[in-house]
Order: C-alpha cells, then structure tokens, then sequence
C-alpha cells in the first residue's frame, strides 16, 4: 500500500471515528427538544454529552486538518468549493458548542430556550450538511481541469445528495436515540427507547432509498458490482438488526449495531470514491485522486509517522475518558451543563 | 470591495477575534493548574475554592475559543484556496498535529475536569487540568510553526508549482518559532495575570465573600502578570532586531522610518498622509532605534525606501510597503500597553510584599480597568506580524493577492463576513455578560467560607451552579 492509499485510509478513520461519535451527539441535540419534557430532563440529556461532545468534534477538526496535510488540492477544492454550505455548518457549529456551555449559566428561560434551540439547530444542520457533502463527492461535482469548483451552492443541493443527508440525518437521529436510552434513567430512557423506535423505520427507508439512487445517481455500482462484498452487505444487515435489539431491549447491543453501520457506510462510500476524493462531473479525467491531490512524499512519510505515534494515544484517553463517564446520568444527579 | 479585500478583512477579524480567547486560555490554564496542585499537595480547601472560581471562568472562555477556532481552521481553505493549494505541503501539516496533539489532549481532559469532580481522585482531577494546560501550550506552539512558515520560510523547496516540505526538523527548530512562541506564551501568562489580579483587586476592594480566596489570587497573580510582562517585553525586544535580519520592511515599517539611517532614530509620533506612504510630520529620538535593533547606538538600519528599490529589485516591480498607519500605530500601542502593565505588575507586587493591599483602594479599582491592556497588546501584535508581513502572505515567496480563492465570489464572501461579524458581535455581548456576571457574583455559598456543605447536591445546586 502506498502512503497515498494510507492516507485515504487513515482519512476515512478520522471520519468513521467523526461520524460515530458525533453522530450520536447531533443525535442527541436533535432529540433534545422532543424527549426533554423540562429544564432539568433538557440539562440531563445535555449532560450526558457534556464531558464528550468537544472531544468528538475533534474528530472532524482533525480530519479536515488531515485532509489539508495529506490532499491540500482536496481541501482548497472542497472548502472554496462548498463554500456557503460551510459558512452554514460553521454557524451550527458555533451555535451549538457555546449552547452547551451557555445554556445552563443563566436561570432565564428565554435564554435557555434560545440555546437548547441552537443546540437543536446546531446539530441538525451539520448532520444534513456532511450527508449532502458525501453525496455529492460521490455523485460527482462540476470540477474543471484546474481543480477548481465552478458549480454554485444550488448544484449541491441535488435531490441525491439531500437524499443522503436525510439518510444522515435519521441514522444520527436512531444512533442518538439508543446511546440516550443508554445514558439516561426512568421515563427520560423510556422515551429514549421509543424514539429510538420510531427512527429506526425511517432510517431504514432513508439508508435503503439512498443505496437505490446511488444506482442510479453514481458509479457506486458499477464499481463495486452486483454483489459489493461483506462490507456493505454488512452495513445493511447491522442497520436491520438494530431494530431487531431495539425491540429486544438490548440497547447495548442495539448501539453496537447503529455504530457498525455507521462505520461499515462510511468504508463503502470511500470504496466507491477510492482513488478518487472528489468526482468530477464534467470528465472523469478532472476528478480529484489520491495522486493529484496529495502533499509530496516526503510530507506524506512525516504524517504517517505523526499518526501512527498520536492516534493510539488518543484512541487510549478518549476511551478511558468514556469508562468515566460511564454511569447513567439521572434528574437527582449534579448537572454541570 | 474585491473579494481580496473582503477576504482579508475576515481573516483580520475572525483572527482577532479568536485570539481574544486564545491567549487567556493558555495562561490561566497554567495559573488553575498551579492553584489545584496547591490543593492537592497542601490539602488546604481555599485552593480548591481558588480552582473552583477561576476554572468556571477558564472554561466559559474556552469555550468561545473552540468555536472560533474552528472558523480559522476552514478559513484557509475557503478564502485562500490558492494559499492552501501552495503551501498545503509544509502548512497543513502542523495544522494537523495541532489537532492530533493539542485539541484532542484539551477538550478531552477538560472535559474530565468539568465533569469529573467527584469521579476520579484529587491527583488525577489535577492532572487533567494539567493536561488542558499543556494542549493549549502545543497548540500554541504548533499554530506558530505554521505562522513562522509565513513569516520565515524554512525547510523547503519550489517544486510541482508549490512549496514542497524537505525538512521538518527545520520548520519545528525556526528560530522564527522559538522567539515567536515564548512571546506569545508569556503574552497569555500576561493576560492571565492581568485577568486574576484586575478580578481579584475588585473583590478586595468590595470585601466580598472569601477574601483569602481573593487574596491568595492576587498574590499569585502579582508574580505572574510581573514575570509575564517582563518576560513578554525582553522577548518582544529579541524579536524585533531578529527582523532586522529577517524581515527588515517590518521593522522599518513599525518605526516608520523612510531613509536608511545610521545611527537610527526613534519615531515618538510621526504622522503621515492618508495613503500611509508619506511622512508629513514626526518627532524623534536619534539613535534609539539603533540601541534597540544592534544594542549600540551607531549601527544602520535600513529605511523603507531603501528597502523597496531592494525588494523591486529582488522581486519584481511591485509595491512592497506595508500599511504604515497600522504597522506603526500597532507597535506602538503593543509596547505602550506592555510597559504599562509591567508598571502596574510593579507597583502591585510592592503592595503585596509591604503588605499595603488594602490601603490604595483607588490603585485596586484601577487593576480591573486594567485588564483590557494584554487584550490591547495581543491585537496588536498580531496586527503588526500579519500586516507588517504584506504583500507577502509567505514572506517572499507568494503575495497575499495571489493566495485568494478563485471561484467565491466578492459577494458571497461579502455574505460570510457580514454574517461572521454580526455572530461574533453578539457572542461577545454574551460572553461579556456571562464573564461578568460570574466574576462578580464573586465565590458562591457552595465555595465560600464556609467548609464544604456535602448536603447541597443534586437538585438544589440546579441552576447556577
């Protein structure tokens, strides 16, 4: 394996861990104003976030400082490109991190009101947002023969790409569901649980709608044939079976199974893209590769050694940071946020 | 307004603005861990009420430094697509371990600080924060490798139409960085200091609940602002005859001295017309700049026109002078408002050890008026190092005008600013409010003096806790 394809492994990583981790804390934003009853049901699911969430966003801060490192033509590409769209999730980005924080520093409900609705927009926003991002890489974008984006923000918001971002949405949504359902106590991880059940159809319609269009929409297929292997195959049954432990009640399980698809879509869409990072829609011959856009070898070997050394380590206290925070969080509990 | 200039009038406010936060983060991180060490080694329950009240504060400002760090993140490659694409070989590469190293070290273990109080023992409780304080310190350091590569390019090579990396050791070992990261640390440890001692002497003065809380604050930060400012001045120093050597149009540029001159002289106030490119009126002091760029008074230090013809002749025709109002009003407000706050750490530390804190009420009210200075200084000096850089984005090697991007247009980055503006705009009304009102309700019944009321927990400490 080249550096080049390590990279694109090692960036398909960094959002895998992204989309796992933030994904059930947008999920847990969008639910907050449906399952909190009150201001303290709101600050408990809040909570159970709170000694998590900035490490997660991390994830995606360090997948686009990779991307810079390893592709920069990728990422002055995409970032001039989707430029509206990102001014739009930096806004639910501020939004929602200073809500967390701000919310429960002030007794005035108008004040609180206003930050659990930018908690709820914040989280929305960027889940729908890196849903049409992804859609679009694959589905392909008007690049030209410079590696510039020459599409507007209109050209984004294509019927496939906001397809996926609903599919991102609702497996935010169910992924959020189950880990509050595990985080919480009494009727607040009861009404978890329902919601949890209520996002799971949805999800799946949305997830499978969404691997039809890609037949339709992208090459997705045509490269990786009728039958694409175990890795998407086992996307779609972990997706099947999260209903199934829903319903048992094996929440636990339940949250395995939504974290396995989360993992195993995303590996299937950078199957479909490698080595392509960004499509273009106008020649094939314009698309953004592993190659073209890569930093030159010798940056490439420094990165590696960087990440082989961090990433580790970082995997090590961010899953003891978990193990403390281990406990379900309850309305008697001492509530920081 | 052409998107150049929309451009850089974001990058000039969103810089500033998160460096607002960025600063006081690095500085009272090492200031809350130092007070929770205190805590943990002598056992003594002011400390802790010490860690407990800074940190609340610590952490609502920490929080607008995430956000807005973000912003400068995707910035680079938003307006300054052609920038990236340049330099992305050497310049992403510390973006990315400063979020693989520091932001992960950060936001994890600060988040074991907030929430961990009573979920892990007093020594690990302490070492989290100190862990927050070190990631903030690498992140530090690592962003000031990347800017050091704009102002001193080192370690690469021109090739593929780009600037190619060829040596990381060379980039982390910049003399650039190693002068500009001390000076920038100590600038956070300034703000700090400035911060606690300006909230502290308010408290004091207002004999507020837990006096030996606000005491002990005051004593620790005296030596800090004391040794932040003067460490930040005598590096500041360094750092200027260091561009003497290797950006010699800043210096001029911060002087606003238009002839070469030896011995130099010192500009006290020096007004120009309004296109900052000529001087109509200055009063100086001969040979001062001299002193301060060679330690002797003789030596010469080049003019900006000198300069220019050099750089014409080295680079092309072009106009290679930089803003002189802001180069020149910048430095000087920098250094005004750095030895100012060495004055005012001074006077401060002798009140403390003559023990006459209490009887200069007015000098204690003037301490919190104070706290704006280190903000003042820290604009400043970025304001200076970016726009004493121009027209170069990286020194000599691309001008700012050819690093913004090609395919967003005027308009809709007109859009982004205006809508990051408005936002940041009233997130510092809030931020304002809510530091504020936490400092001033000063420490709360929970940490005050009385000991620890253990029955206080659950619903009860709802709201504002």
């Amino acid at each position: 394996m080249d550096l080049n394809t390590v990279w694109f492994v090692l960036v398909t990583v960094l959002f895998i861990g992204f989309f796992l981790l933030e994904g059930f804390d947008y999920g847990v934003g969008i639910l907050l104003p449906f399952l909190g009853k009150d201001d303290t049901d709101r600050r408990v699911i809040i909570n159970t976030i709170g000694p998590v969430w900035d490490g997660n966003e991390v994830w995606l801060i360090t997948a686009g400082g990779a991307i810079f490192a390893a592709f920069p033509q990728w990422y002055a590409t995409m970032f001039s490109g989707f430029y509206l769209a990102l001014v739009l999730m930096l806004l639910a980005l501020i939004g929602r991190g200073v809500g967390f924080e701000f919310r429960s520093k002030d007794r005035n409900p108008t004040w609180r009101a206003l930050w659990d609705w930018l908690i709820f927009a914040g989280s929305l926003v960027p889940a729908l947002l890196w849903g049409v991002a992804f859609g679009n890489l694959v589905r392909g974008v008007p690049i030209d023969a410079n590696m510039q984006y020459v599409g507007s923000f209109w050209t984004l918001l294509n019927p496939y790409a906001l397809l996926d971002g609903l599919a991102f949405v609702a497996i935010f949504g169910l992924h959020g569901a189950i880990f509050l359902s595990l985080k919480t106590k009494g009727e607040l991880a009861e009404r978890a649980h329902k919601a949890a059940m209520r996002f799971w159809l949805p999800a799946v319609v949305l997830i499978f709608a969404y691997v039809i269009a890609s037949y339709f929409a992208t090459d997705m297929f045509t490269r990786l044939g009728i039958n694409p292997g175990p890795i998407p195959l086992g996307a779609g049954v972990a997706l099947l079976a999260t209903g199934w432990f829903i319903r048992q009640r094996h929440h636990g399980w339940a949250f395995v199974m939504t974290s396995l698809t989360i993992a195993l879509s995303t590996i299937t869409v950078t199957m479909g893209l490698y080595p392509r990072v960004m499509v273009s829609s106008l020649n094939p011959d314009w698309s953004l590769t592993i190659y073209n856009a890569s930093s030159s070898p010798y940056t490439l070997r420094v990165m590696t050694i960087v990440a082989l050394i961090f990433v580790p380590i970082v995997l090590l206290y961010q899953g003891w940071s978990y193990w403390i925070f281990r406990k379900r969080i309850g309305r008697e509990d001492v509530l920081e946020y | 307004m052409d998107a150049l200039a929309v451009a850089r009038l974001q990058f000039a406010i969103t810089t500033v603005y998160h460096f607002f936060f960025v600063p006081l983060t690095v500085g009272l991180g090492i200031l809350v861990a130092l007070m929770e060490t205190l805590y943990v080694l002598r056992g003594d329950e002011v400390y802790k009420r010490m860690t407990k009240f800074w940190g609340k504060l610590f952490v609502i400002n920490f929080a607008m430094g995430v956000v807005t760090g973000i912003v400068m993140e995707f910035q680079f490659g938003m307006n300054w697509s052609e920038y990236a694409r340049f330099v992305g070989d050497i310049f992403g590469v510390p973006l990315a371990i400063e979020a693989l190293l520091a932001f992960f070290l950060e936001s994890t273990f600060l988040g074991i600080w907030i929430f961990g109080w009573d979920r892990v023992p007093k020594g690990v409780h302490a070492a989290a924060i100190w862990l927050v304080a070190i990631g903030s310190v690498f992140s530090a350091f690592w962003i000031l490798v990347a800017n050091s590569f704009m102002q001193e390019p080192v370690g690469y090579v021109l090739s593929n139409g780009r600037a190619e990396m060829v040596d990381f050791g060379a980039l982390v070992t910049s003399l650039h960085v190693w002068i500009q990261f001390p000076h920038v640390l100590f600038a956070g440890v300034t703000t700090a200091g400035f911060f606690v001692l300006g909230i502290s002497a308010y408290h004091l003065v207002k004999k507020s609940r837990g006096q030996e809380v606000f005491r002990r604050s005051f004593q620790m930060a005296v030596v800090y602002a004391l040794a932040g400012s003067v460490l930040v001045g005598l590096i500041g120093h360094t750092q200027g005859q260091y561009l003497h050597e290797v950006q010699p149009m800043k210096l001029a540029a911060a002087e606003a001295l238009w002839n070469t001159e030896q011995p130099a002289s010192f500009s006290i106030f020096t007004l120009g017309d309004l296109s900052g490119k000529k001087e109509v009126f200055s009063i100086r002091i001969p040979g001062v700049v001299s002193l301060l760029t060679c330690n002797n008074l003789t030596c010469e230090v080049k003019g900006i026109n000198d300069l220019q013809a050099e750089f014409v002749q080295k680079y092309g025709p072009g106009d290679y002078v930089p803003f002189l109002p802001i180069t020149y009003w910048s430095f000087r407000a920098m250094v005004g408002s750095g030895l100012l706050m060495i004055l005012l750490a001074g006077i401060s530390l002798y009140l403390v050890l003559a023990g006459k804190m209490g009887q200069y009420p007015k000098f204690m009210k003037l301490l919190l008026w104070a706290i704006p200075l280190p903000y003042l200084a820290n604009s400043n000096g970025w304001l200076l190092a970016e726009v004493g850089r121009q027209p170069w984005v990286v020194y000599g090697l691309m001008k700012t005008a050819d690093g913004v991007s090609q395919v967003v247009s005027p308009g809709t980055m007109l859009f982004s600013l205006l809508t990051f503006t408005l936002v940041y705009g009233a997130l510092m009304v809030v931020d304002i409010y809510l530091l504020a009102k936490y400092a001033r309700k000063g420490v709360t019944e929970e940490e005050g003096e009385s000991p620890q009321v253990s029955l206080t927990g659950g619903a009860v400490l709802e709201g504002e806790v």
